[in-house]
Formats: structure tokens, sequence, C-alpha cells
């Protein structure tokens, strides 16, 4: 306390505030607010190499027999490239670099990350690893053939013997990258939100998008070593004669894939909580009211972060669990459906008698619970491991993983991206291109993944280029889905087009009364440096 | 963590935190590489993912149930070995002590070294399965077109008699795969203490 003195102006050392210019800003940026935006442009372009592979892979499953690959090895490179990009280069940098490195700062009322140096590297990391994700697509993998077609998950010993050429090795190095830049990002993000909140800011008031992102990155500080630690051994093994995962040397792969779903589990709510966060905000401003349940809500994600860690062998029913270890993880699973169900009714309780408005942002929200929670229930089918020996590596999971991950976190993305656009750019997006947006993109995901359900009950398996003619109905309608869904994507790039041409100002608090967070109360854009005398928070609002 | 502090512009105390947040990451790197010793532990000492047991004497009980245990082979690829069991399958009393004769016969025209990883399925039951003596324990070098035969002394623990989910359990499958042993791996320590030195344990 006795260093606690005054300190509402004086800050200790009073540089002056270097405003860069041209590249220098961009490359060498240390400021919160470009980094995230060039996190966001990262993303987008990620995205789109990402849809790219997938929107290949729905052409070639259009119809059964082959179209446009040579082989299943080579399908399997564009499965692996699609699902370690959008997971790793796209939502990732999308929710916690782009909209946490952005409204973090704001919204606890802190000048900017607690590292803003160690900010720049973590962006330029994760630009290098893609750049070694993408080389590794072009290199020897399996004979004969290029990259790797191992699925994001890189089991040995496919992996390592059945991947003779440097194509694994490009990729686990484009792992390291990206996780170190994590990390690096995780340690930034815990620092500022546990040091530099604003006076009067405790934990108990911080805005629940912080908290998710909080949570967020100490799972990705606990499982990414991990998943470094797991691929350095296969590495290793590939490389340097090592036999972490090999029988003969004595090694064992199923060691592989405990590790690598230890880090893999949590991997999955590290992309889900900051959406999680986003949706809150999104629904208390658009019903209005505060959001309901708000330390319930708080505590639901620091539950659904620990309940994380403990229920990774449930990806792992068929390699031979003994009974009770399979009770045990069907039952650990179940368990993550409480903290989520108390997320959901209480998103639907804060709308519960509100002042809604069904803005874009407030649809897409709206569709995020929605698709979420189909892919929750789906979840919690999947959790029964006498259901999942029936299961396992079919369309069902499939579908069950892209309801969640990109029916939810990206709906969330595109939610917190229509919400915050006005505040980062200054610009408004025109609210029925955002509407849509939503409803293209809706019924195109739908139509993409609903009947993939059915595909999988019926037992058409995952990482296959080709099929029985029995499947081919209901793969024709999931591509005309992942058309549609593309072609959404296009509203999405006009929108920002009459944006940045019509140039129409948003004003400091474009959504009104119910958007109470710190970053409302700024200019639209934020000046370069915010908070240089730092608010006080005294009311209970959060 | 809630107590009031300076509100912003205190490096030291962004050191450490960072410090310490750092320590965690390290700590979790370390604990994944210790998970390999660790998971190689468990599953000897659970039998997880068919680790068979170890043990140095038989066991005294003999119950009347009996069992019947199957013997399977295989030899990897590049290696070059004939291995086979001198029977596909016996019957035996829980608790009965047996000795199986193993025949390997190195088929190539140069000497080589072999080593056999082994495991047991049904999985659930290789808390139960207990080896006395084998030769997969150690490697084994083989001139051109000699033999050996290869003894593996096992019982099935009389504790199976009292586990619910093993009622069902009639037959256990014993499987070895042998590999050419990879030079500088300490697959097998020779001999002197087995269920330290048996790393060699397969899960495939």
């Amino acid at each position: 306390m006795a260093t606690a003195a005054p300190h509402a102006h004086a800050h200790g050392h009073h540089e002056e505030h270097a405003n860069p210019t041209g590249w220098r800003r961009w490359l060498m940026s240390t400021n919160h607010k470009d980094i995230g935006t060039l996190y966001l442009i990262f993303s987008i372009m990620a995205g789109l190499v990402g849809g790219f592979l997938s929107i290949m892979m729905r052409i070639e499953l259009q119809e059964p027999g082959l179209q446009i690959f040579a082989n299943g090895q080579s399908y399997n490179v564009f499965v692996t490239g699609h699902g370690l990009i959008m997971i790793f280069f796209m939502v990732m940098p999308a929710v916690i670099g782009g909209f946490g490195n952005w409204f973090v700062p704001l919204m606890i009322g802190a000048p900017d990350m607690a590292f803003p140096r160690m900010n720049n590297i973590s962006f330029w990391l994760t630009v290098a690893a893609f750049v070694l994700l993408i080389m590794s697509m072009f290199m020897e993998g399996a004979p004969g053939a290029r990259g790797v077609g191992t699925g994001w998950t890189i089991y040995p010993p496919f992996a390592s013997s059945g991947h003779p050429g440097p194509s694994v090795d490009f990729g686990i190095f484009a792992l390291h990258l990206a996780g170190a830049a994590s990390i690096l990002g995780a340690i930034n993000f815990i620092t500022t939100i546990l040091n530099m909140r604003a006076p009067g800011m405790t934990l108990h008031k911080m805005p629940l998008f912080a908290w998710g992102v909080l949570v967020t990155a100490f799972l990705l500080l606990l499982a990414l070593p991990v998943l470094a630690g797991a691929i350095t051994m296969l590495l290793t093994d590939r490389n340097f004669g090592t036999t972490f995962y090999d029988p003969a040397g004595g090694g064992d792969p199923i060691l592989y894939q405990h590790l690598f779903w230890f880090f893999g589990h949590p991997e999955v709510y590290i992309m889900i909580l900051p959406a999680f966060g986003i949706v809150s905000h999104i629904i208390s401003t658009f019903s209005r009211k505060p959001i309901f349940g708000y330390l319930g809500m708080a505590y639901a994600m620091v539950a659904i972060g620990v309940v994380g860690f403990i229920v990774w062998a449930h990806h792992m029913y068929t390699a031979g669990l003994s009974l009770n270890t399979q009770r045990y993880f069907v039952f650990a699973t179940m368990v993550i459906a409480v903290p989520t169900g108390i997320k959901i009714f209480s998103w639907i309780a804060t709308m519960w008698g509100g002042s809604i408005r069904f803005t874009a942002p407030m649809i897409w929200a709206i569709g995020f619970i929605f698709l979420f929670t189909v892919g929750g229930v789906t979840g919690v089918v999947l959790a029964n491991a006498g259901v999942d020996r029936s299961l396992h590596a079919t369309y069902y999971v499939v579908a069950h993983f892209h309801y969640v991950l990109s029916l939810g976190a990206v709906f969330g993305i595109f939610a917190g991206f229509y919400y915050w656009f006005p505040k980062m750019s200054g610009y408004v997006i025109p609210d029925w291109i955002g509407q849509l947006h939503f409803w293209v993109a809706f019924i195109g995901a739908n139509l993409l993944f609903f009947p993939q359900h059915f595909l999988g009950l019926a037992g058409m398996p995952r990482h296959y280029v080709d099929y029985p003619d029995a499947f081919a109905g209901w793969h024709f309608w999931s591509s005309i889905g992942s058309y549609i869904f593309a072609a959404g994507l296009l509203i999405f790039f006009y929108g920002l087009w009459v944006a940045f041409t019509k140039k129409e100002l948003a004003g400091d608090n474009p959504w009104g009364e119910g958007a109470t967070t710190l970053e409302w109360t700024l200019s639209s854009p934020p000046p370069f440096h915010q908070f240089e005398t730092l608010p006080r928070i005294t009311g209970s609002d959060h | 963590m809630t107590t009031p502090r300076p509100p912003v512009q205190k490096p030291v105390s962004h050191a450490r935190t960072a410090l310490i947040l750092g320590g965690v990451a390290f700590g979790m790197l370390g604990a994944s590489f210790a998970a390999v010793p660790l998971y190689d532990l468990f599953c000897r000492v659970t039998g997880f993912g068919g680790t068979p047991m170890i043990g140095t004497a038989a066991t005294g009980t003999i119950l009347d149930r009996t069992m019947s245990v199957r013997f399977d082979a295989n030899v990897a690829p590049g290696l070059g070995w004939k291995f086979e069991p001198e029977s596909p399958e016996i019957s035996l009393r829980v608790g009965e002590t047996k000795t199986v004769f193993y025949k390997i016969t190195n088929r190539t025209d140069r000497p080589s070294t072999g080593i056999a990883s082994y495991n047991i399925t049904p999985e659930k039951g290789a808390a139960f399965f207990v080896k006395i003596q084998c030769f997969c324990f150690t490697e084994h070098t083989l001139q051109p077109g000699e033999s050996l035969e290869a003894p593996v002394v096992f019982y099935i623990d009389p504790e199976i008699a009292a586990n619910r989910e093993m009622d069902g359990l009639k037959a256990i499958t014993l499987s070895y795969t042998y590999f050419a042993s990879k030079a500088g791996q300490p697959l097998a320590q020779s001999g002197a203490a087995p269920a330290k030195g048996d790393a060699a344990k397969s899960n495939l």
C-alpha cells in the first residue's frame, strides 16, 4: 500500500510516445491495436487459404469417384492443411491475437499490453509458422506424394515411418513456432490482465471477454508445451533414431495419442472460450441488460477450462482403454455439459425480458448459441464410449466438431467482427449486409454440416477421398452448402468494401445504451495511445 | 490478487509475473517428457495397454478355473528371422506355472540381433498375466542359420477370480513381434533386473 501512492497523472517515465508511420508502424509495431489489426488481417488471409482447401475437398466429395485429386493421400494433405490452418492460423489469431489484443487492454482500462514488443514477436512468429506449414504442403511426404497427409493429429507411425520425406518436419516446425507464439501471447495476456487493470476494476468486475481470454491464456500456457514436447519427440523419432513412439525400440505410439490429446482437448476450449466472451457482450448490449449471472458465467468458463484438462482420453475410446477408464472419461466429459449449460441458459436469461434489437451482431450471436448448442448435444452423444465405438472417426464426429468450431467459433468471430468493426475502423458496415451475410452463412453452414450427421450414422468414415454410391445424396447437398457458405464470404467482403469506400462514421458508441464496456467510452477508432489518464471504475457494471 | 496495487507501469512486477508464467510453460514442457518414463512405469504397474506383469516366483494357489493361452509370433520386416511357438495354444489352470518354447531361426546369411516386444490381448487381461522368465527380456544375436529354443515361463494370477470384469475372459493371447535391435538402444538391460530393464513392451 505504501507504494500505491498518487498515480493518477504521474506516469513514472513520461517519454514521448512514438507515432511510427509507414511500414515501420506495421512491421515493428508495438501497439496493441495495430497488432490486433495485423492478426485480424492475417486470420482472414489464412481463413481464405483454409477455406480454399475445404472447398476443394467438397468439390471432390460432391460425387462418388475421383474428381480432382489423384489419390487419397493428396486429398488427406488438403484435409490436414485445412485443419491445421483453420485452428492455428484462422480461429486462434482471430479470437486471441485479433480481438484479444484489440479489446482486452481497452476493456480493462490499460494503455497497452504488458509486453508490447513480445506482442510483435508473437505475431511475426505466427506468420513464419504459417509459411512453414504452407511449405510443408509442397515438400515430399509419403513416398511418391507431397505434403502431410496425417490429419491434424499427426499420429505416428503414419507420421513417422509413413512419411519419410521432410514435409512432416516442416509441419512440426510450423507447430513449434505457432506454439511458441501462442505461449508468449498467453504470458502477455495473463500479465496484462493480472497487473494492468484500471483502478477499481477488480477481477469480479472485469468484462466477460477479458475473463474468456484470461482462461484461454492459462489453457494455452498449460497445454501448448505438452504439444511441443510430443511433436519434438516425434521429430527425434523421425530424424535422430529415438524410439519414443516406436515399439521396435520399446516406445509406444499410444503415448503420442495421450500427449496429443492432453493438448488437443484444451485446444478446442482455447478456440471457443473467447467466443463465449464475445457473445456475452453482444447479447447483453442488444438486450439492453447486464449479463445474467455474471459470476456464474465467469466461473463457468474457469470450470470448463479446468475440466477440459481431464477428459482427453474420450478421443481414444477405441485405442484400448479398460472399461473403468472409459467410464471415468465418459463421466468427466459429460460433466462439461454442466458449466456449458450454465452459459447457454444465462445467455437466454439475459435476453429474457430484454429490449432486444436484432442487429447483425445480435443475430450472429444468437446463431452462435443455437449452433453451438447443436454441436454440444452431439458432443454429449459422442461422450458415450459405447456410442463412440460405432461413430469414432465417422462424419458424425466431423459434423460435431464443425458445429462447435466452424459454426460456433466462426459465428462468434463474425459476431465480434460486426460488433466491433465500427469501433476498430470508425466506419459502419450497413446492417443489412451483416444480416444478409448471416442468413446465407447460416443456411450454407447448416446445409453443409447437418447432413454429415446422417453420413456418419450411416457409416461414412473420415479422411476418405471416395465413398460408395449410397452416400452420394447427402454428400452432394453438403457440397452445395459449402458453396453457399463461401458465397456468404463475398457478402462479407462487400460489406468491408462499402464501409471503407462510403466511410460513414460510426461515432463513439454506435450501439447505444446497452454497450457499457470501456471501449465504447473512447472515440472510434480509439486514439493511438488510450487511457493516458487511467479510468476509475466505480459502479458495479461489468 | 485483488488487493489494491499501483495502477500501472510496474515493470518489476510484470517481469516477475512473466517469469512465473514462463516457468509454468517450461514445467509443462518438462512434464511432457517426464510422461515417457512415467507412462512406461504406469503401464508396467497396471498392465495398461496390454503390458503383462513380471514376477519373480510361481504363485502358491492354483484354482479350478481353466483358461487357454494362445501364442502369436510375428517378425517385423527387415529382420529375416523365422519365429514360431511350439504350439499355438495351451490350456492351463489359473495359478499354474507353465513353460512354452518358441523356436527362432536366423534365415539370412548374416548375423543379426533382434529383440521381441510383446503384449496381451485382450488388454484388460494383462494385469493378471505374469511372466517369470522370458526370452523377450534380452536381445539375441543369431549367426546365419542358427536356431534358438527360447522359453517363456508364466502363470495367470489367481487374483483374476476376484475381478468381475474378467469373469467372461476365457482366453488370453500373448503376442510377440521380433524387431531388429536398433544400435545403441538399451532395449533390455541384460538379465539381471528384468522388471527394470524391460522397456520393450508394445501396445501396438
